[in-house]
């Protein structure tokens, strides 16, 4: 095999999220959710909001099923704003020819990091008659995200005659999803496939996130593969009783109802304002105690903070949580932009 | 077998159009069982067409006949005079029946009477469920019997996503998660390690992604039996 011709300085890739992991730092990554159209400056705007906030944001890719600007199109928009993004792809709506041909394009356009997925079902999405693709699902799409890096060879064999891309590579995990006992048993595969880093489903959970750690570690994953565990700041009881009844594979314990509720006592019916303005100052304070609970936890290498069309709660969650700023790190490696 | 259903009333009429004398084709085999296409729903189909067109204005003639087979030449030879005095056939077997006697009569319209749904068995009276999406590949021997190309909605090999609880699928209350199944099965079989190893990307070729599939039985052509 030809040695790499891109140059990461023994990195894998060279990302500041791998970088600040690799040197022992307690990570931080947001989410950055592109606009139901073209408008460049809804993502500029959001990215002014994250940076310096976090280490790297996630651009999520169709999520739920919703046509959206592309991830790759505006990650290159984030990079343009000085915000590392983490690419997300989805198995549903590409095969294994579209993928390949879009991590090129994304490397040589300065992506550095990928979250493999399998995808939200089309039926949830506002095409719900669309084919989906599933020619590969997120295992076998790490695995060929590896293979393009450490091989440097096509999903189908091929060499890769030039500079390969090299993603640091992340998947998704879901402590709550069932079965409950195979949950870290898929986690495994996925580290062995070859994801560097995890990112898991929104914890409210602690105590069961908990024994999902607990296996986590008999199984050594915690020393294969980074894990940054998901917080979301809770917007109003509404929502949050929504995600208790409605959303499959979450897990939010009713205390989190009650003091959301009770966060408004006093405010009188009316006054909305005041009303939302104390349920999203209890929701932060509600993440910040979480991470606080999550960092105690063995094997947890940060946090993947969810604001979804609320990124200026990162910022305030990152300093209740004593999380900025975030650590400064040598100049990066010659071949890498962003 | 082969699942089917038949189509809205209205949507056939349409297929029909003006077309006078109308042969209602049924089939005695698959679509038979689920009471789709048999000889039974054909002579209804043939009665509320009859009615359906005097109630408009515009009557046809409609009558219906039913093969055994609508899926081997040997069953619809025979249908070759029936055929020949209708202007329009309306085929209740399933999309191989309608092809067959589209390929054998070709001055013909043929048209459909069912969508043809899937490969399943009826699970209940009268609830019918996939469970082959016939990919050319079997892989039934690795996950406990249950196949996760028909039954989970995404098609996974290295299963469940994080969408399955309590073992339903994302989707909807009336899915399993084909993958719960899966786990459930080996687990009460000890094999939860045939599931432990990575499922390689599946080649799709054997399956509709690689054009319409043909299987050539030399030992069984007739041209093989001749030559010895």
């Amino acid at each position: 095999m030809t040695e790499s011709l891109a140059s990461t300085n023994g990195f894998k890739s060279g990302s500041r999220l791998e970088r600040v992991l690799r040197a022992g730092h307690f990570a931080v990554t947001a989410e950055l959710g592109p606009p139901q159209n073209a408008d460049p400056e809804v993502i500029r705007k959001k990215a002014r909001l994250l940076a310096g906030v976090c280490d790297a944001a996630n651009i999520t890719d169709n999520q739920t099923a919703i046509v959206r600007m592309s991830s790759i199109g505006a990650g290159t928009l984030a990079v343009q704003e000085g915000i590392e993004p983490v690419i997300q792809m989805t198995c549903r709506d590409r095969n294994r020819l579209a993928m390949q041909s879009d991590l090129l394009g994304a490397y040589a356009l300065g992506m550095r990091n990928i979250l493999c997925l399998t995808g939200d079902h089309q039926s949830f999405g506002n095409h719900p008659t669309a084919k989906n693709v599933h020619d590969l699902d997120s295992v076998q799409l790490i695995q060929m995200v590896a293979s393009l890096r450490d091989r440097r060879c096509f999903q189908c064999g091929d060499v890769i005659k030039g500079i390969e891309p090299r993603f640091f590579i992340g998947a998704a995990a879901n402590p709550f999803g069932d079965p409950f006992e195979w949950r870290p048993l898929r986690m495994g595969k996925k580290a062995k496939a070859g994801a560097d880093f995890i990112q898991t489903q929104l914890i409210y959970n602690v105590d069961r996130f908990a024994q999902f750690m607990e296996r986590v570690r008999e199984l050594g994953l915690h020393r294969q593969v980074y894990l940054l565990a998901g917080v979301g700041p809770l917007k109003s009881p509404g929502m949050t009783k929504y995600m208790r009844d409605e959303v499959p594979g979450l897990d939010v314990p009713d205390i989190f109802v009650e003091r959301m509720t009770a966060a408004a006592d006093g405010i009188d019916k009316e006054d909305k304002k005041a009303r939302n303005a104390a349920f999203r100052k209890e929701g932060i304070k509600i993440a910040v105690e979480l991470i606080q609970q999550m960092r105690q936890i063995e094997g947890v290498a940060g946090v993947h903070i969810m604001a979804i069309e609320w990124e200026e709660a990162v910022r305030e969650i990152g300093e209740g949580a004593g999380l900025l700023p975030r650590p400064e790190l040598e100049a990066q490696p010659s071949g890498v932009q962003g | 077998m082969i699942v089917a259903e038949q189509k809205p009333l209205d949507e056939i009429k349409g297929l029909l159009a003006d077309a006078g004398k109308v042969l209602v084709v049924g089939c005695g085999t698959c679509v038979t069982v689920c009471f789709a296409g048999g000889d039974k729903e054909a002579g209804i189909l043939a009665s509320s067409l009859r009615m359906a067109t005097r109630i408009d204005g515009s009557p046809k003639d409609v009558t219906h006949i039913t093969v055994q087979r609508q899926c081997e030449w040997e069953y619809i030879d025979p249908l070759a005079d029936s055929i020949q005095e209708a202007d329009i056939v309306l085929s209740i077997g399933c999309g191989i029946g309608v092809q067959a006697l589209a390929e054998r009569f070709p001055d013909k319209i043929v048209v459909p009477g069912l969508n043809t749904t899937f490969l399943g068995l009826p699970q209940e009276q009268g609830v019918w469920e996939e469970r082959c999406a016939a990919c050319g590949s079997c892989i039934l021997g690795l996950t406990g019997g249950i196949c996760p190309i028909a039954r989970c909605a995404k098609q996974l090999l290295n299963g469940p996503c994080g969408g399955s609880q309590d073992g339903v699928c994302e989707i909807g209350h009336e899915t399993p998660c084909a993958w719960q199944l899966i786990y459930d099965r080996l687990k009460a079989q000890n094999r939860l390690h045939l599931i432990l190893e990575i499922q390689p990307p599946k080649d799709w070729s054997t399956s509709r992604d690689g054009g319409p599939r043909r299987i050539t039985r030399e030992d069984l052509r007739l041209a093989a039996e001749a030559a010895e």
